[in-house]
């Protein structure tokens, strides 16, 4: 794991002393809010609907349990004991009183952690697989480009009024598990044909009222030329991105409006002029911030592991969590384990300070010491011992912490919606606590199989409903909250953007439209199929039928 | 101008973000039934502009004007961002503003 060194405990530090005296002077009356705002909002601190909200960076969603434990700290301490888990790997508190904000900072700092472009028009939290490290697939460790991303960005004086804000993320594995295409700029890792690693630059995604899949501007980059070409991109966003529009400022308008090809161009000769510079990555300096990404010291095991077979036997419930939940690692004898965030009523993303401190425990005896926050509001095990799946199994349930459903229609991904989001015109909440009810029971969840759902409660698309199996949209209709179904969205390598299926339902109607369409696929689907596939094969039309069928009777 | 009219002044305080309500008495308090309301658009900006030269000190964030009923003399908040803002979150009452 990265360590601060002493140039970024000084940063930090001078940065936590800086707001400190912001919000001494805003609660003098010396700063008007108008003043404040900006600089509360590059601390990662708004004002939601009732009360403010600190969100808090994970960067590339690796945490130690140090960290997590100082995460429960300032939960119990500071807020209300539970934190919120986010889709772009950062954490949310939702009542921090102003006057303490500059104390959580001070904490966050102790573990080096900051809140610092968790909000504003710059260059946001960096954010890479979760599975960065451990995934079989992989070429390399995503989080080391991340973290050299992360250093360049921060606080890059260039870049900290842009258009708009412009998020980044990095893949080192051809199976996408990091959205990249849904973002302002994806890389993705490849080798070149002497097996030297390097990124496809993809520009422009997005999802919001304008949900585009970024576009591909370069098939090929090596990685030591990371940041020039990085810095040449932002450049021509930051010329020509629109600062007249908010709502045509992101870099997928700009790409939108003149082309990929051209955008390519544009930045091709923009780096001609800063490349083969300053911004190249020494090999030295590459090497010194992988360091840091090491793998922790494997036992050499063997694949087979019969203590794990046997406890997949004797226990129904255990069998079905390590079928969801349980995915391969690289090394012989270890998994990687998801731990949902999505108990069946619960509210997706959210720990107590408890289930924080609990995790970090287990984090320590099985796990290294590592934990991952995924894009999918769940936290992740990275490095267990497979021997170690059935107590780990145990202890997770004590903390209601070891439902079985990774991947599944309970998996639900949930922004705050309006029962907190300024925002928001819908609640997204209670209509995944319902949803998610509906399939409490395990042997259809299990049948109906891997199925991504997702509420997002406003147009901004937090939830990123967008690219979700089934999509659902909160909308507000002369002050009453309707939802709005898309089906057909992907969020992996092959991303997609789902499709209007027809009106929106209300809220009490919305839960059956979702059993419906389940409904459907499981009649329509073929054997192993999975409901995109389904859906791909037979299209909406069966769909509709069903969703709107006493409508037409009517 | 409508009798249906009516108009209150809501905030963040500043401290906590908590949702508070302009009264007769130029305070900010939590409890809507203390809010002043406005019948028609004239008193309504008159509400508006005591708001703001109350913003400029340090009590509160943000004002702004929104509908309400009179119900049996009560405020009633009209639109579900509004009700969830008096009443607090609809999930999670554990949690609820207390």
């Amino acid at each position: 794991m990265y360590r601060y060194d002493e140039f970024d405990h000084a940063f930090v530090a001078e940065r936590v002393a800086q707001f400190r005296g912001q919000v001494a002077r805003r609660m003098a009356g010396e700063l008007s809010e108008d003043e404040f705002k900006p600089l509360r909002l590059m601390n990662g601190l708004y004002l939601q609907l009732h009360a403010y909200m600190l969100r808090v960076a994970v960067p590339y969603g690796t945490l130690s349990a140090l960290q997590m434990r100082k995460l429960a700290h300032i939960a119990r301490t500071y807020d209300r004991g539970y934190g919120h888990f986010t889709t772009r790997q950062n954490i949310q508190y939702t009542w921090p009183r102003l006057g303490q904000v500059p104390d959580i900072l001070a904490e966050l700092a102790e573990v080096e952690m900051h809140a610092i472009q968790t909000s504003g028009n710059c260059i946001r939290n960096t954010t890479a697989d979760p599975l960065a490290g451990v995934a079989a697939d992989e070429i390399d460790d995503p989080r080391v480009y991340a973290e050299i991303i992360r250093q360049w960005s921060t606080l890059h004086p260039e870049f900290s009024f842009l258009p708009r804000k412009f998020k980044i993320a990095v893949t080192g594995a051809p199976n996408d598990r990091a959205v990249t295409r849904g973002h302002d700029i994806g890389l993705r890792m490849h080798r070149d044909g002497d097996g030297a690693p390097g990124f496809e630059v993809m520009v422009g995604g997005g999802q919001g009222r304008t949900p585009i899949m970024a576009k591909t501007i370069r098939d090929f980059l090596p990685v030591d030329q990371l940041l020039s070409y990085l810095e040449a991109v932002l450049r021509v966003y930051n010329q020509l991105g629109r600062r007249d529009n908010i709502y045509k400022a992101r870099i997928k308008i700009l790409v939108q409006s003149v082309g990929a090809a051209t955008f390519a161009e544009m930045v091709e000769a923009e780096w001609q002029e800063i490349r083969d510079g300053a911004l190249d990555l020494p090999a030295g300096e590459l090497d010194r911030i992988a360091a840091y990404f090491a793998p922790p010291p494997h036992d050499d095991l063997s694949v087979a592991c019969p203590a794990l077979d046997q406890a997949i036997s004797a226990n129904a419930h255990f069998a079905a969590w390590e079928e969801s939940n349980v995915l391969a690692h690289k090394r012989p004898g270890y998994a990687i384990t998801t731990i949902s965030l999505k108990p069946h009523g619960g509210i997706p993303g959210n720990a107590s300070a408890e289930q924080m401190d609990a995790v970090a425990d287990l984090a320590e005896q099985y796990g290294f010491d590592e934990i991952r926050l995924s894009h999918k509001q769940n936290l992740i095990l990275p490095d267990v011992k497979k021997t170690d799946l059935h107590a780990l199994w145990l202890s997770l349930g004590k903390w209601g912490l070891a439902t079985a459903n990774a991947g599944r229609i309970s998996d639900i991904i949930a922004c705050p919606g309006l029962d907190y989001c300024n925002l928001a015109n819908a609640r997204s909440i209670p209509i995944a606590q319902r949803i998610s009810e509906r399939f409490t029971d395990l042997a259809r969840e299990r049948q109906i199989g891997d199925l991504s759902l997702n509420i997002s409660g406003c147009i901004n698309a937090c939830a990123h409903h967008h690219v979700a199996n089934i999509g659902i949209l909160g909308v507000d209709k002369k002050g009453a909250e309707f939802y709005q179904i898309t089906l057909g969205g992907v969020a992996n390598e092959n991303a997609a953007i789902g499709a209007i299926i027809g009106p929106a339902f209300d809220e009490w109607q919305i839960t059956d439209a979702v059993e419906t369409i389940v409904d459907v696929y499981l009649q329509q689907r073929e054997t192993d199929e999975r409901f995109i596939n389904t859906y791909q094969r037979v299209g909406p039309d069966p769909f509709k039928e069903q969703l709107y069928a006493s409508d037409q009777a009517r | 101008m409508s009798t249906d009219f009516i108009q209150a002044v809501t905030a963040n305080r500043l401290s906590d973000g908590f949702v508070v309500y302009l009264t007769a008495q130029d305070r900010w308090s939590e409890q809507i039934e203390d809010c002043q309301s406005a019948d028609d658009r004239g008193a309504a900006e008159t509400l508006f502009a005591r708001a703001q030269q109350l913003a400029a000190g340090a009590q509160i964030a943000g004002p702004y004007l929104f509908k309400i009923a009179r119900q049996d003399g009560r405020p009633i908040p009209l639109g579900r961002r509004e009700i969830i803002r008096t009443t607090g979150p609809s999930v999670g009452t554990d949690l609820n503003k207390g």
